[in-house]
C-alpha cells in the first residue's frame, strides 16, 4: 500500500472533528454522535494498518469496536430518552445533579 | 505415690467454679458454704495424706515432681503444670488447706445474711486454689500464677464491700502494692533464668533443676541483683517496709478474709518464696544483710504503731506485720526452717486472733445495732469486761496472745525463740546480730505490751458499751467459736513439734521434728555453708539459756506494763498522751507514713499524670490525630469542587489529560 499516510491523515481529521464536536456541542445526541465518529476514525486506522501490515488482527479490533458501539449506542438512546422524559431536554449542561 | 496431689488445688477451684456460676441461683446459705468448706475440706484430706505419704519415706528421697500436663514449650524455655511435693511444700499446704478449712466454716457463721454471700465463698475458694498452687507449683512461672492469683483474690476481697468507698480504696491500694513487688519478681525471673541460660547453658525456671544447679552461681554479684529483684516481690507479697501500708487498710475487707488472707496464708507466700529459694538467697550475703535489717527494722516499727492504735483489727494487722517481719529475720539469718517454723505458728495463733476479734465485732455489731447506736463497732474504747460476756472467744483469744507473747511452753515460745538466737548466733552478719537480736527483743516485748493492752481493753475491766447494747452482747453460735477452739488448741501446742534442742534434751530427749523433716529442703545452702567454711561460732549453753531468759524477762515486762496501765492505774495513759503529745500522734497516726508516700510518690506521680493527660495527650497525641483530620477535610474542601457535574467540564479536562500526556511523550 503505497499511500498509507493518506488514509492516516484522514482518520485523524475525522476524530479532530469527533473530538472538537464532543467538547463543544450541548446537545446530547450530537456529542454522542461525534463519538461515534471518534470511534469510527479509530477503525479506519486499524483498517488501514492492518492492510498496511498484512495483519488481520487490526480487522478483528474493528469488529470488536463496531460491536461495543453498537450496544453503547443502544444504552446511551435509552439513557437520552430516559432523561428527556423528566427534563424536556436534552442539553448536556442541564445534566449535572451529580456535583458536590 | 502422689498421683492424686493434683485434686488439692482441683477441689478448691471447682468449689469457686459452683459458687461463681450457680451461687446466685442456689440462694441458700448452707448449700454455698457447705460446698465451699467442703471443697478446702477435702483439699486438706489430701494433703493429710500427701504428708503421710512423705512420711513414710526415708528423709532423703522426700521429693517428687507430680507432672499434670505440659503447659508452655517454647525454643529452650520449657514450663510445666507440675507439682513439687517436698517436706516444704507439704508443711504448707497442710497450714493453708487446714487453717483456710477452719476459716470457711467459720465464714459460714460469721457472714450469715450478708449480701452477695456466694461471692464471698466463691472468692474465698479461688484463693484457696491460687495459694495451692503458689506453693506447690513446682517451676517459678507456675509460682507467679498462684502469686498473682492470691493478689487478685486480695483485691476482691478486700473490696468485698464494693459500696463503701474506703474498703475499693483500700482494695486498689493492696492491688497496687503488690503489682510494685511483682515487678520485682518478675524481673527476678528473668534474671536468674537469662543469667543461667546464657552463661551456663542451663535454661530453666524449675526449682528442683535450679537447686542441683546452684553451685555453677557465683557469691554475691548477679545473684545479688537476682536475689534483690525477688525481695522485692516478698516485701509487697508479705508487707514488709517500705510495701507494708497496704495490709493495715485491707482490714476493710470482713474479718475472716483478714484472717486467711492477711494472716494466715498470703502475706506467708514472700517467706515462703525465699525458703524455698534458700540456695540462691544464701549466696549473697548483701541480700541476706538486706532481708535481716529489713525484718527487724519491721518487727520494731510496726510494733511501734501497734501500741497505739484503738481499732481492735488494726491492732492485729500491725501485728502480722510486725510478726512477718520475725520471719524475714529469720530468713535474712540463714535459719529458713525457723521462719518457716514461726510461720506456721503464726498461721494458728493469729488465725486465732483474728477470728476471735471477728466473734467480738460480730457481737459489738449486732449489740449496736439492737441499741440503735452509731458507736464504732470495732473500737476498743467502745468494748471492755466482754469476758463474762463472752467466755469462750476470752478463753481462746487469751491463748492466743499468750502464744504470739511467747510464753514459754506455748507455741510462739518456740518459734520466736528460735528465731531470736539464729539472730544471735548465726555465722552471716557479725557484730549486726547484737543488733538484730536487740530488735526482735524489744518487738518481742512491744507485742507482748500491745496485745495484753488489746486483751485488757476489750475484755477486762467494765463494760463502756451503752447499757442498752450491754444486755445484747451474747457469745457466738458454735460454728464460729469451734474454729477458734481448734485454733487455740493448736497455738497451745503447735510448738511441740518445734522443739528447740536445748530444751529438748532437757525436757526428755525431745527432737526437733520439724527442723529435722524440713533438713531436705535446705540441704544445698548448708552445703553452701559448710564449704565456705562458716561455722556459727561457739556458743556455750548458757548464753542460749540467758538469751531465752532474757526475751522471756522482756515479753514479761510488757505484759506488767500493760497490766498496769490498763487494768490497775487507768489514768496513767490518758497521762502520757497528755504528756507527749506529739509522739502519740505520731504513732497513733503510724509516724505518716501514708502521708510521707502521699507527698513522695503518690502526689508526684499523680501530678505527672495530670501532664502526661492534659499536656501530652490532649495536645500532642490527639492534636496529631485531629490535625491530620482537619489537614484531609480542608484538601478536600476545595477539591471536590472540581466535581462539577458538567459533562462538558469533564470532556475538556479529559481531553487536556490525554494532550498533556502525549505530549509529554512525544517531546521526551
Amino acid at each position: 500500500m503505497e499511500n498509507l499516510n493518506g488514509y492516516l491523515i484522514v482518520s485523524a481529521i475525522l476524530f479532530s472533528i469527533g473530538t472538537i464536536g464532543v467538547l463543544t456541542r450541548k446537545n446530547a445526541i450530537v456529542i454522542f454522535m461525534c463519538i461515534e465518529l471518534m470511534l469510527n476514525a479509530v477503525n479506519l486506522t486499524f483498517v488501514a494498518l492492518s492492510r498496511y501490515l498484512g495483519n488481520l488482527d487490526g480487522q478483528i479490533f474493528v469488529f470488536f469496536i463496531m460491536t461495543v458501539a453498537a450496544a453503547e449506542a443502544a444504552v446511551g438512546l435509552a439513557l437520552i430518552i430516559a432523561f428527556f422524559n423528566n427534563k424536556e431536554t436534552i442539553d448536556v449542561d442541564d445534566i449535572n445533579l451529580m456535583k458536590w | 505415690m502422689f498421683d492424686n496431689v493434683w485434686l488439692i488445688p482441683l477441689l478448691p477451684f471447682i468449689g469457686f467454679l459452683i459458687n461463681g456460676l450457680f451461687g446466685k441461683k442456689i440462694k441458700n446459705e448452707t448449700v454455698i458454704g457447705g460446698i465451699a468448706a467442703a471443697m478446702v475440706l477435702g483439699s486438706f484430706i489430701v494433703s493429710s495424706m500427701t504428708l503421710i505419704n512423705l512420711l513414710s519415706l526415708p528423709s532423703e528421697e522426700r521429693l517428687a515432681e507430680v507432672k499434670i500436663f505440659t503447659w508452655i514449650t517454647s525454643g529452650t524455655f520449657n514450663a510445666d503444670a507440675a507439682f513439687l511435693i517436698d517436706p516444704l511444700s507439704c508443711i504448707m499446704i497442710m497450714v493453708v488447706s487446714g487453717v483456710g478449712f477452719l476459716i470457711h466454716v467459720y465464714s459460714i457463721g460469721y457472714m450469715h445474711g450478708e449480701e452477695g454471700y456466694y461471692r464471698y465463698f466463691s472468692y474465698l475458694n479461688l484463693f484457696t486454689f491460687s495459694m495451692l498452687l503458689l506453693v506447690l507449683g513446682n517451676n517459678l512461672l507456675l509460682m507467679f500464677v498462684g502469686w498473682e492469683g492470691v493478689g487478685l483474690c486480695s483485691y476482691l476481697l478486700i473490696g468485698y464491700y464494693f459500696h463503701k468507698k474506703s474498703a475499693c480504696d483500700a482494695g486498689k491500694k493492696a492491688f497496687v502494692m503488690n503489682r510494685i513487688g511483682d515487678f520485682g519478681f518478675l524481673l527476678g525471673i528473668f534474671t536468674l533464668y537469662w543469667y543461667l541460660g546464657s552463661s551456663h547453658n542451663v535454661w530453666t525456671i524449675r526449682f528442683t533443676e535450679l537447686a542441683n544447679n546452684s553451685h555453677l552461681l557465683p557469691t554475691g554479684g548477679i545473684v545479688t541483683v537476682i536475689t534483690l529483684c525477688f525481695f522485692l516481690g516478698a516485701t509487697g507479697k508479705s508487707a514488709q517496709i517500705p510495701l507494708y501500708t497496704w495490709l493495715p487498710d485491707a482490714m476493710e475487707g470482713p474479718t475472716p478474709v483478714s484472717a486467711l488472707i492477711h494472716a494466715a496464708t498470703m502475706v506467708t507466700a514472700g517467706v515462703y518464696m525465699i525458703a524455698r529459694m534458700n540456695f540462691l538467697f544464701i549466696r549473697s550475703p548483701e541480700t541476706l544483710t538486706v532481708i535481716a535489717v529489713i525484718g527487724a527494722c519491721t518487727a520494731l516499727f510496726a510494733a511501734t504503731i501497734g501500741t497505739a492504735q484503738n481499732d481492735i483489727k488494726r491492732v492485729l494487722a500491725y501485728s502480722t506485720v510486725s510478726q512477718l517481719g520475725y520471719m524475714f529475720l529469720a530468713m535474712g539469718v540463714g535459719a529458713f526452717g525457723a521462719g518457716i517454723f514461726h510461720l506456721m505458728t503464726h498461721a494458728f495463733f493469729k488465725a486465732c486472733l483474728f477470728l476471735g476479734s471477728g466473734a467480738v465485732i460480730h457481737s459489738m455489731h449486732g449489740a449496736l445495732h439492737h441499741a440503735h447506736s452509731h458507736d464504732d463497732a470495732q473500737d476498743m474504747r467502745n468494748m471492755g469486761g466482754l469476758k463474762s460476756k463472752m467466755p469462750l472467744t476470752f478463753i481462746t483469744f487469751l491463748l492466743a496472745t499468750i502464744a504470739i507473747s511467747g510464753i514459754p511452753g506455748f507455741s510462739g515460745f518456740f518459734s520466736k525463740d528460735e528465731i531470736l538466737w539464729q539472730a544471735f548466733s548465726n555465722p552471716h552478719h557479725g557484730s549486726l546480730n547484737y543488733l538484730l537480736w536487740g530488735m526482735g527483743a524489744l518487738a518481742a516485748g512491744l507485742t507482748a505490751f500491745y496485745m495484753f493492752r488489746l486483751v485488757f481493753m476489750t475484755f477486762f475491766g467494765e463494760c463502756r458499751i451503752t447499757p442498752k447494747a450491754k444486755d445484747h452482747l451474747h457469745e457466738s453460735p458454735m460454728v464460729i467459736v469451734l474454729p477458734l477452739i481448734v485454733l487455740a488448741g493448736l497455738s497451745v501446742a503447735g510448738g511441740f513439734i518445734g522443739v528447740p534442742k536445748l530444751i529438748g534434751d532437757v525436757i526428755g530427749g525431745i527432737p526437733n521434728y520439724f527442723e529435722n523433716f524440713l533438713e531436705p529442703v535446705f540441704k544445698y545452702s548448708a552445703e553452701y555453708m559448710a564449704q565456705h567454711g562458716a561455722h556459727s561460732g561457739v556458743h556455750s549453753h548458757a548464753l542460749e539459756w540467758g538469751l531465752m531468759g532474757g526475751s522471756v524477762l522482756i515479753a514479761l515486762i510488757g505484759i506488767t506494763i500493760a497490766y498496769s496501765l490498763y487494768v490497775a492505774n487507768k489514768g496513767i495513759p490518758a497521762r502520757f498522751v497528755a504528756a507527749f503529745p506529739g509522739l502519740h500522734r505520731a504513732v497513733y497516726n503510724k509516724w505518716y507514713i501514708d502521708e510521707l508516700y502521699d507527698y513522695t510518690i503518690v502526689n508526684p506521680c499523680k501530678a505527672f499524670s495530670q501532664f502526661l493527660w492534659k499536656g501530652f495527650d490532649v495536645i500532642v497525641i490527639d492534636g496529631a490525630v485531629n490535625g491530620v483530620a482537619k489537614t484531609v477535610m480542608g484538601f478536600s474542601g476545595v477539591f471536590r469542587l472540581m466535581q462539577s457535574g458538567l459533562i462538558s467540564n469533564y470532556a475538556w479536562s479529559m481531553a487536556f489529560g490525554v494532550v498533556v500526556m502525549l505530549s509529554y511523550f512525544i517531546l521526551k
